[in-house]
């Protein structure tokens, strides 16, 4: 088989058949994995709940509470926790758009007097190996059952009290920024949370 | 050449005589960017070597109906798109990996390997060899990463595909997993492998 001639018709006829076929593939694959993705994050959400929460009985994903404000772009996400429906907490998503490579998204577990629970990282664009190690526990540890209305968000060089990561001083600005952001959200939002929505 | 290729030469001049990192020097920026840890280099190399195969079988395949003038374009637009099919399966079955990785998935569409390999040996070879071929510097490619990887993760974090084996906080060369790390190891490991396949060359 010899090869096409250059010729312009040959050179759109190619280009164009090739596109039409990969753009039908991707959306192939796309409907493929759309459900497994879905089910992915979903199973990842229910998961960090029950890492950042106190022990709870209700399911903070169907109670779910998404609040508007001015300071952020899209709605706040809020997830309150009820043991024997008593409010013992609240999940809130934190984010940042500063981190290295832009977002970065927390879920922070708060519990009823606004310590931090626990912290856990949902979505990260930062440095592998020198910005992803907000997800390690040596990071974490220092947010552990502290109010943020005494513990100050902001790396140790702005004069905060974190201990930023070695190498990632912009990605640990970001995760105290979104750690912020969501504290200020979960003592706005408080006493709505309390109530149980049904 | 096409039909007289001996295979296994085919296959193992990726590996070692034609080795894509540490003879022929390209792909430069996911090798340094993302063999912090072994399990990094190992992962992004498998998913490297999938577009790469891939790639290879379908650009051998239309050669001939692809006018030279606009092959580039056309090589790029497959490539891209078994990026962005491995970038969805990664997402859907292996968030862990997907999240690791992050942003150099999707750069894998300007590897120059990949387009390396399609300009250089798929467009001028039959299927199967150019199989064999994307096989052959994909393994190349992948053993080189997780070999700088490991490297790296050792003498910076004292560990190993994650597993520590140092104290939790002795002093490790942490200069090893920041970026000028990489370039110091990946010389050296380039040094040794080339003295390496000399030696056994003569």
């Amino acid at each position: 088989m010899s090869k096409k001639k250059d010729t312009f018709l040959n050179m759109v006829v190619s280009l164009f058949v090739i596109t039409i076929i990969a753009g039908f593939s991707l959306g192939f694959v796309n409907d493929l994995t759309i459900a497994p993705k879905a089910k992915a994050k979903l199973e990842k959400k229910v998961n960090a709940l029950k890492l950042v929460l106190p022990s709870f009985d209700n399911n903070p994903v169907d109670e779910i509470q998404l609040v508007k404000s001015e300071n952020v772009k899209d709605s706040v996400e809020l997830y309150p926790a009820f043991s024997e429906n008593k409010f013992v907490g609240a999940a809130v998503i934190g984010s940042s758009e500063k981190g290295f490579s832009g977002l970065v998204k927390l879920m922070i577990g708060f519990k009823e007097n606004g310590e931090i629970k626990n912290i856990a990282v949902l979505e990260q664009k930062e440095t592998p190996g020198l910005g992803t190690k907000m997800k390690d526990e040596k990071f974490l540890a220092q947010f552990r059952d502290k109010n943020p209305s005494t513990f100050n968000l902001k790396v140790k060089k702005d004069g905060g009290d974190v201990d930023a990561l070695t190498g990632a001083t912009i990605s640990s600005r970001a995760f105290g920024e979104a750690t912020k952001m969501a504290f200020d959200e979960f003592m706005k939002n408080k006493e709505n949370l309390k109530t149980p929505k049904n | 050449m096409a039909e007289t290729v001996n295979q296994t030469q085919n296959f193992l001049k990726g590996v070692v005589k034609e080795n894509p990192i540490f003879v022929m020097l390209l792909g430069m920026c996911p090798t340094l960017g993302v063999t912090s840890s072994a399990s990094n280099g190992l992962g992004m190399g498998v998913a490297t070597m999938f577009v790469l195969i891939m790639s290879n079988i379908v650009v051998s395949l239309v050669k001939n109906q692809i006018p030279s003038k606009v092959r580039i374009p056309a090589f790029i637009i497959i490539i891209a798109s078994f990026v962005t099919i491995v970038e969805m399966i990664l997402e859907a079955f292996v968030p862990f990996l997907y999240e690791q990785l992050g942003i150099f998935i999707p750069l894998i569409v300007v590897n120059c390997i990949i387009l390396g390999r399609a300009e250089a040996f798929a467009s001028k070879n039959n299927a199967i060899s150019s199989l064999i071929d994307g096989l052959g510097m994909g393994l190349g490619f992948t053993l080189a990463l997780t070999i700088l990887g490991s490297t790296r993760e050792i003498l910076g974090n004292g560990s190993l595909f994650g597993f520590k084996f140092v104290a939790e906080n002795a002093n490790t060369f942490i200069l090893f997993i920041l970026p000028p790390g990489a370039f110091i190891a990946l010389a050296y490991l380039t040094v040794l492998f080339n003295k390496i396949t000399s030696k056994t060359a003569k």
